[in-house]
């Protein structure tokens, strides 16, 4: 499979990334390479095989439903480009 | 004040034990070579001189007092992926523009409960994308090594390229670093450093910057085996706000430095010896064999079948996780914004700007791998030839193999550039690496000799699940026959 300009524009935009017309050409290519790179896993036999989901045999651990952290609102605002009363502003977003 | 730097770190935490030097004296030496070297070698992304001299001053007085942990007083650089608490975390990335974390992560909160000090945080590939450093914020790390009667530049791997080269040119005692793909061993490969890679779920991933989650692990990077096995002792904990940390004690590594390797068995899987394997390279292989079986270890051929597949399969399931761990860097919460007409158009305008090339590129391969339509073809397959990976591992494991011996890789350090225009071409540096992280199992790289043109190679131990110590016991055995490298000081 390859993609086409429009294609990486597309996906550029489902990944909130804005790419110029010259750009998104660039990347076309270098999708492409990677794309058909990739491909040779169409040779694998995989019926029956089960996908990995973990690599280590373990139950997930679980912890108690209970309030274990936070209280400190300051904190965790504090790395916001724009924060006003520990609340993360944005620009609007209903009219 | 420089020979204080050349002291590995076992003889390092010899002498503070000893009071023969102080924690502040190692400290201000480290600290004058990272002034004077960083300019050229830039391993170092931030520096944290005051709180370093700070926390050198408590470890004298801890050990003045008897009370040493088991890091006392040893000066340590951190991979810039580790959330340091009020210090410079950024990944490398702009898009974390000024974010300093109000948090520790659990690796380096254990380093400094055993009386560590913090030196400053290493430079990175961005998010630790990369194999050769080039595709950080702040600009190419240099590698100690140059070729004999050469002024070239050379990269010193990646992603863990500020870690690998801060420990080859005496910028710190050892250092953190994290590997997904090879991000720790291949460095280490190419700066003659010794890299481990431990089990998935050995060292907690809690305030990790994440890549790709079902990947990534956190590991040493030192100058000897004992040094690696010290630093990872302490490295490694069960953590419960990890959920994939494993409820499993951690050994005492450095016990097993210099244990017997008679009767070990060790495999070598002819999958490796791949098309266009520089002679180099397969004869460096060839004396670890021999290296390994002369001291009583038994070697064996094993088929490892699923191997050419390793990279492929990655190629599509560490960017599909990449594009779902990033989402996160929105410009609302923290780091770099870059303003638009609306929201959407400021999320888009702030991923344009804060993100670099690499990271777009396997951004959009993810989101494109999961998006609808496309799931099973790609990630879901993927996903399955992962599964056929391990089992192949398993099969050797089964069959009474205790540890695989291969190279580290394809090829020693190389110029900036040198694989710029084709992606796959500076994937294929992981070629040997990355089965590892798809099975999740320990992998080392140790120093195991030079090129012709004087630039030093490695070798990979791969481990069973949890066999850290027995690749500690058989790396030992190649770093006696081999020898310690060093790079010529130019710098």
């Amino acid at each position: 499979m390859s993609v086409d300009v429009d294609t990486v524009k597309r996906v550029a935009h489902l990944a909130r990334i804005k790419v110029t017309d010259e750009e998104a050409g660039r990347m076309t290519g270098e999708l492409n390479t990677i794309l058909a790179f990739v491909e040779q896993l169409d040779e694998v036999n995989v019926d029956g095989v089960e996908p990995m989901t973990s690599v280590v045999h373990q139950q997930m651990k679980k912890r108690a439903d209970v309030v274990s952290d936070g209280g400190y609102p300051d904190k965790v605002v504090a790395n916001a480009p724009a924060s006003d009363d520990n609340f993360f502003m944005v620009p609007k977003v209903v009219e | 004040m420089t020979e204080l730097t050349k002291l590995t770190l076992a003889e390092a935490r010899a002498r503070l034990a000893a009071r023969e030097i102080t924690a502040s004296e190692l400290t201000q030496a480290y600290l004058a070579a990272i002034e004077a070297a960083n300019p050229t070698i830039n391993a170092y992304v931030a520096v944290t001189a005051e709180r370093a001299l700070e926390m050198a001053r408590r470890s004298d007085e801890r050990l003045a007092r008897g009370e040493g942990g088991a890091l006392e007083g040893i000066p340590l650089g951190i991979k810039d992926l580790f959330a340091t608490e009020g210090v410079h975390t950024q990944a490398c990335s702009h898009i974390l523009d000024g974010f300093k974390p109000p948090y520790e992560s659990t690796v380096t909160a254990n380093l400094w409960a055993d009386g560590a000090v913090m030196l400053g945080k290493l430079n990175m590939d961005e998010f630790a994308m990369g194999s050769s450093n080039e595709t950080s914020y702040y600009g190419n790390v240099v590698n100690p090594w140059r070729r004999e009667g050469s002024n070239e530049a050379l990269v010193p791997g990646g992603s863990s390229g500020g870690s690998a080269a801060a420990v080859a040119a005496w910028l710190c005692a050892g250092a953190t670093a994290t590997d997904t793909g090879g991000s720790i061993r291949q460095p280490a490969a190419l700066t003659g450093t010794v890299g481990m890679k431990p089990t998935y779920g050995r060292c907690s991933r809690w305030g990790v910057v994440a890549f790709a989650s079902s990947l990534d692990q956190a590991g040493p990077i030192t100058r000897t085996l004992r040094d690696n096995a010290i630093m990872m002792r302490s490295m490694a904990s069960v953590d419960a706000k990890d959920t994939t940390s494993v409820d499993m004690p951690v050994p005492d590594y450095e016990a097993a430095i210099g244990r017997s390797v008679k009767g070990l068995k060790i495999g070598i899987p002819a999958e490796y010896r791949i098309d266009g394997l520089p002679a180099e390279i397969a004869a460096l292989w060839q004396q670890g064999i021999d290296w390994l079986k002369a001291a009583g270890a038994e070697i064996v051929e094993i088929s490892l079948p699923h191997t050419k597949y390793a990279l492929p399969a990655y190629y599509i399931v560490a960017p599909a996780e990449a594009s779902s761990n990033l989402a996160r860097y929105d410009g609302v919460r923290y780091g770099l914004r870059v303003p638009g007409e609306d929201i959407a158009d400021m999320y888009e305008n702030t991923r344009a700007a804060g993100f670099g090339a690499e990271v777009k590129r396997r951004v959009l391969i993810g989101t494109y791998v999961l998006s609808a339509g496309y799931y099973d073809a790609y990630y879901l397959r993927a996903q399955k030839v992962r599964s056929l990976i391990k089992r192949d591992f398993d099969e050797a494991f089964d069959a009474g193999v205790d540890a695989i011996l291969t190279p580290a890789t394809p090829d020693a350090a190389f110029a900036p550039g040198a694989f710029s225009g084709d992606p796959v071409q500076m994937y294929l540096n992981d070629v040997f690496t990355v089965t590892v992280n798809m099975a999740g199992l320990p992998g080392l790289a140790v120093p195991a000799g030079l090129t012709g043109s004087g630039l030093p190679l490695g070798l990979q131990l791969i481990g069973r699940p949890f066999g850290e110590e027995t690749l500690y016991t058989l790396g030992t055995v190649i770093e006696e026959a081999a020898g310690r490298f060093e790079p010529g000081k130019w710098w």
